[in-house]
């Protein structure tokens, strides 16, 4: 016996051997999430009239390698909310899992299908439970790696379009774009809806048309994006989410006449 | 735990928990991720006598890309409801707004919960000082944010305070903070406290007499936030879009919102 | 000697390493643009030169004469794209009095990416280079590190992604003149309006193989907004110390005059 009391009752390294220290460790840090590892590119969202259009392409990317090709990146929330994902797709998949149990807890207490009962969720509810979510994580230096557009219709069902980063910023405007969307899609996107008092002219044609050049735009100029995106229209009549739609009319005109990057003629 | 503290006495036999464990939690950790923004903004608030003005521009930034045109950096404080009807304090807060917008939502609950208890509104004075203490509650993982907060005093005379981001804070005629302080502050300076003014013809040298520094009139003073900003828009690159201000009187506060540039 | 002079890298390395920040360049953050059409090519940038988050100057000229019928748009340190083309235009000038020759684009780019690959990106030129010779209407880009593009069209600088985005959406080929024109300065302002590097005015220039013509502030979308107070102070406002004065007497006390002889008279054109 020693002058040690935390020591009495131990195992002695002469007759057992020396100790695994492995089993004295506390326990090995919580890993969060440093960087991204799986993502998806931009989010592209603009309002309309009587609503918002909204729209990813379907590529998760695994660093410069296009690992998955029909992954959607579009979630509908309910009749009047849709969230568009960018970032990570682990993470995307959480906030999916915490959607799904908040719109569980909310149907408890709600009807959807009657159209009386109007206190469920509305887009803007939708957006501040996110914005809570990635500030608090942002907060506890475990962000969850995503940038968010959440399109669809406010309480008084007027069109709603919002963002959220990992960092828990916010901010709102007529039209919405993450990642290398909010470089090249918002030039476009802004010219049709300079301010809010220009997405009264805009029609759902329109709207629908300007996104579809803006996911054309991303994939001639995005080299993390794909042919293949999810485009959903909310409304007040409810959801329109298509999740395999194909790029069209695109053009290669440019390319006919390039020879070489200098001084090649031929 | 003398034993497995390094340098603790060592004698018979070695124990294997004697040695410190090799412990990494207790290593500082490495993060690549930042938890801060700077969303730009610039703010400025001038108080009189029975008047506080305060204003922002309303862009939304993020490097060299414009988040949003207009996102409002003024918020009424207290209230009643969601709207804050009857409010007569205002907040200013202008760096990284999801810090901004948490420090709102955390003053404002208290400002509400503080008439909930007492039965009475808040003083400025008391929320001013409120405001100090939730900035330096987070003293070692700051909210990024200069706030100017503006409102009457219980006099009835306009009441300005100006706070760092930990918390610390003065009462003042006139702030600018943000972005473009560094532009606007030495004009209001000038054009508000009459600094390096001097009554032509009234002595010679050192003996020259400074123009002495008096409340201005309410139309004067908005001219003069407007001039600042315009001139702001002019020579930095995260000023523009549009100009919100808010005119605290015992009336209430009245809400204005001027286009700016949008280059 | 010409060249640059390095003697003073080791001290600065030195200084820099025991924390002295490195002084700020005005960087002209910018949107250049550049544009084929039947019959020539078009390039045009804003006119904002920033130094941080500041505006350095409001009405900047990224358009540089290189050549009569060459001319380039420059982004990056605005020192840098200065000398760079005026040395080009020295030594093409230079080369078309040797050769007896107009000079070509193809020269001025292959020299350009021939200097800047030299100094492996340290000159922080990025050019949009355009002009139209005999033969023919060309169009390239020229970034710092010395690599080249060509393309019908081309875009550059911090506003980069924004004008590309118009040409994107809105470039054919077989333009006019006119429809070239309007697309770069469509461009420009995609620029000046989403990137905050980029502001002010549009320049246009329009080369022909007859001629080139510079459309200096083309469009002005962004004019100063009138100031509501006049802010003229009374004499006397600012506090005078002490006065001396010096009369054009006095001066003449400092100033040695010596009277040259004819011989000796400085000779200006020979």
């Amino acid at each position: 016996m020693n002058h040690f009391p935390e020591t009495w009752g131990r195992p002695r390294d002469d007759v057992y051997g020396p100790y695994n220290h492995g089993y004295l460790q506390a326990p090995a840090p919580n890993q969060h999430t440093q960087s991204p590892i799986v993502t998806g590119t931009s989010v592209v969202a603009i309002k309309f009239k009587d609503g918002v259009v909204i729209a990813t392409d379907n590529l998760a990317s695994y660093g410069s390698l296009a690992r998955f090709t029909d992954v959607k990146r579009l979630r509908k929330f309910n009749e009047r909310t849709v969230i568009g994902f960018g970032g990570d797709i682990s993470d995307m998949q959480h906030l999916d899992r915490l959607l799904n149990s908040l719109s569980i807890k909310e149907n408890y207490q709600h009807d959807a299908t009657d159209e009386e009962d109007t206190d469920g969720f509305s887009a803007d509810n939708v957006h501040t439970y996110l914005s809570k979510v990635m500030y608090a994580r942002r907060t506890k230096f475990d962000p969850l790696w995503n940038h968010m557009l959440v399109a669809g219709l406010d309480s008084d069902d007027e069109p709603f379009l919002a963002s959220v980063d990992l960092l828990g910023t916010t901010f709102s405007s007529p039209s919405l774009a993450t990642g290398y969307g909010a470089h090249l899609a918002q030039p476009i996107m802004r010219k049709v809806v300079p301010d809010e008092d220009a997405v009264d002219q805009v029609t759902e044609e329109q709207a629908v048309k300007v996104i579809k050049e803006c996911m054309k735009v991303l994939f001639y100029r995005d080299a993390r994006s794909l042919d293949n995106y999810s485009i959903a229209v909310i409304k007040k009549e409810g959801v329109n989410l298509k999740l395999d739609e194909k790029l069209e009319n695109q053009s290669w005109q440019f390319a006919e006449r390039i020879r070489g990057y200098g001084t090649q003629v031929n | 735990m003398a034993s497995i503290l390094p340098g603790a006495p060592q004698e018979g036999i070695g124990y294997s928990f004697s040695q410190a464990a090799p412990n990494a939690a207790s290593e500082p950790r490495q993060h690549s991720f930042y938890p801060y923004s700077d969303n730009g903004g610039t703010s400025l608030g001038i108080s009189g006598t029975d008047f506080t003005i305060m204003a922002a521009d309303t862009r939304n930034v993020s490097g060299y890309s414009i988040n949003t045109r207009y996102s409002p950096r003024l918020y009424l404080i207290g209230g009643e409801g969601p709207e804050n009807k009857g409010a007569r304090i205002v907040l200013s807060v202008v760096g990284f707004t999801a810090d901004g917008s948490a420090l709102k939502e955390r003053l404002d609950n208290i400002v509400k919960m503080y008439k909930y208890h007492h039965g009475k509104p808040m003083s400025v004075s008391a929320c001013a000082q409120r405001l100090s203490h939730l900035l330096y509650s987070k003293r070692f993982f700051p909210f990024y944010v200069s706030a100017i907060l503006g409102g009457l005093d219980e006099e009835g005379k306009g009441a300005l305070y100006s706070y760092d981001y930990v918390g610390s804070y003065e009462r003042e005629q006139c702030r600018s903070a943000g972005a473009a302080s560094s532009l606007i502050m030495p004009f209001l300076d000038n054009q508000v406290n009459f600094k390096n003014q001097y009554q032509p013809g009234s002595g010679t040298g050192h003996n020259l007499q400074a123009v002495v520094a008096e409340p201005l009139p309410r139309e004067r003073v908005t001219q003069l936030v407007r001039d600042a900003f315009t001139s702001a828009v002019e020579r930095h690159i995260e000023v523009g879009d549009g100009l919100q201000m808010m005119i605290i009187t015992k009336d209430g506060v009245q809400e204005k919102y001027v286009e700016l540039k949008k280059d | 000697m010409g060249g640059f002079d390095f003697s003073n890298h080791n001290r600065n390395v030195a200084l820099h390493a025991k924390g002295m920040p490195l002084p700020k360049a005005t960087s002209t953050g910018t949107t250049i643009v550049g544009c084929l059409f039947d019959g020539g090519v078009v390039i045009a940038a804003d006119t904002r030169a920033t130094s941080g988050p500041i505006v350095a100057d409001k009405n900047c000229e990224k358009l540089h004469y290189i050549a009569p019928n060459i001319w380039c748009a420059g982004a990056g340190t605005a020192a840098d794209t200065e000398f760079t083309t005026a040395l080009m235009a020295s030594n093409l000038e230079l080369h078309s009095l040797s050769t007896g020759r107009k000079p070509r684009v193809v020269t001025c780019m292959t020299m350009l990416k021939q200097h800047l690959f030299r100094y492996q990106g340290h000159i922080g030129a990025y050019l949009v280079v355009a002009g139209c010779d005999p033969t023919g209407s060309h169009l390239f880009t020229v970034h710092a590190h010395g690599s080249t593009d060509k393309l019908p069209y081309v875009t550059m600088g911090s506003g980069s992604l924004a004008a590309m985005s118009v040409f994107e959406t809105s470039w054919q080929g077989n333009m006019t003149r006119d429809e070239a024109v309007k697309l770069c300065s469509e461009a420009i302002m995609a620029g000046i309006f989403n990137d905050l590097g980029s502001g002010s005015n549009v320049d246009v220039c329009v080369i022909t193989p007859e001629k080139a013509t510079l459309l200096r502030n083309y469009i002005t979308p962004n004019v100063r907004e009138k100031k509501l107070r006049n802010y003229k102070f009374p004499k006397g406002t600012t506090a005078v110390l002490n006065e001396k004065v010096i009369t054009k007497e006095d001066i003449s006390k400092y100033v040695t005059v010596h009277e040259l002889q004819d011989d000796e008279a400085m000779d200006v054109d020979s």
